[in-house]
């Protein structure tokens, strides 16, 4: 079982970026995720060179866009892969990426603190049972996110172990969607 | 929402949250996602792996002075997000993605006619797979044809039939060297469709065989 108190609440981290700009919080966030970001800039085929400045591009974006993040749509962690992956693609395949139109927080919306600590709970109950597949599965979807294999090499039957993360993103999707009529 | 029966596989929704996708097959999954929160909550569950698979990964330790270089790197460069979008014109059946290759609306897009009533338009993405957009009138049978590679077809307009069922507005078919499908637009409005293919169409009939090369489908 996964050990909140073990684990840093890094969406705490992220309001107080966003809401009082706190050097202390992103120096954490940067201390944990940067070095684990250049690791899989790496594995992803980066240089040493290019991974460093990647780097410190995707942490600036979340400086400037801690905004933008959605502590009931999306763990820390998803939210920084997300940003990691596009500056890969548009440092390592020069391609655009197209994103799907955006459902934007009304202004006066406030994530439920609900949701978000299940979300966060759900997440790292998700990490460990990736941590649990054998070997060989793991090695298989480890190389479809780096970016190793093709779409037509990811099998159909990936057996990832997805359960509730699914129907808590569709919660927050359908509540977004409430709000904005 | 809600009404969409054809959704995108899995392969295609791993492949575009790990951002190895052909730029063309990933502006039609973003086209979907737009229309479809099914696939949106989906994507958010292949995004979340890839949020563990990082938090799990070997840190490599920085440069000295990375950390300082990067706060310089958010004193000194302004956030780059591009403006936003322009608003979406009314009754446009083009998402906010589509718009950024196609332009607003249906009239803004540079048909060129392939005969039968058929009109198409290239839209420009890196190699690796070819996006165009199709305009096939109410009713029209198009020829049947194969496939050598993927192809992904996402109706934004209308609906048209084949083998594997209906398909309107959000629903996507993805068919592969497999499929043999001979699609039927519906009566009553023309039927506007996405469509990328990472190898080109082939035909199966003679005539159209030898027309191919003309029509530059
Ligand atoms: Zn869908």
């Amino acid at each position: 079982m996964p050990n909140p108190d073990r684990t840093p609440d890094w969406a705490e981290y992220m309001r107080r970026i966003r809401q009082d700009r706190d050097q202390a919080a992103f120096g954490a966030v940067f201390d944990h995720f940067a070095p684990r970001i250049k690791g899989f800039l790496i594995r992803s085929g980066a240089s040493e060179s290019m991974a460093e400045d990647c780097v410190q591009d995707v942490m600036a974006t979340l400086w400037h866009k801690a905004h933008q993040f959605d502590p009931s749509r999306a763990a820390v962690s998803t939210w920084i892969f997300t940003i990691a992956r596009n500056k890969r693609i548009d440092a390592l395949r020069k391609q655009r990426r197209p994103e799907p139109e955006d459902i934007a927080w009304g202004p006066e919306e406030e994530p439920d603190q609900g949701d978000v600590l299940a979300l966060a709970q759900e997440t790292a109950q998700l990490g460990d049972a990736l941590a649990k597949l054998p070997e060989k599965q793991r090695v298989l979807i480890e190389r479809a996110y780096y970016a190793e294999l093709s779409h037509s090499e990811i099998a159909a039957e990936t057996g990832l172990p997805l359960g509730t993360i699914k129907s808590r993103i569709r919660l927050a999707l359908e509540r977004l969607r409430h709000a904005m009529k | 929402m809600g009404q969409i029966q054809h959704h995108l596989t899995d392969p295609l929704l791993i492949g575009y949250a790990a951002g190895s996708l052909p730029e063309a097959f990933s502006l039609v999954v973003a086209t979907h996602i737009s229309l479809c929160d099914d696939c949106r909550a989906r994507l958010g569950e292949f995004e979340t792996v890839g949020g563990c698979l990082l938090d799990d990964c070997a840190p490599r330790p920085l440069a000295p002075g990375a950390f300082q270089a990067t706060l310089h790197r958010i004193a000194t460069h302004a956030d780059d997000t591009p403006p936003a979008p322009a608003p979406a014109p009314p009754d446009t059946p083009f998402p906010a993605p589509l718009r950024a290759y196609a332009g607003p609306d249906v009239a803004a897009v540079r048909w060129r006619a392939m005969g039968g009533g058929l009109r198409q338009a290239r839209l420009n993405t890196a190699p690796g797979a070819s996006l165009r957009l199709l305009h096939i009138p109410a009713g029209t049978r198009l020829p049947d044809h194969g496939h050598r590679g993927l192809e992904m077809t996402l109706v934004l307009q209308g609906a048209f039939s084949d083998e594997d069922g209906r398909f309107a507005r959000g629903d996507i078919e993805i068919a592969n060297e497999a499929v043999h499908h001979t699609p039927v637009a519906e009566q009553g409005e023309d039927c506007i469709c996405l469509a990328a293919t990472d190898a080109p169409l082939k035909f199966n009939g003679l005539v159209q065989r030898i027309a191919q090369p003309f029509l530059g489908i």
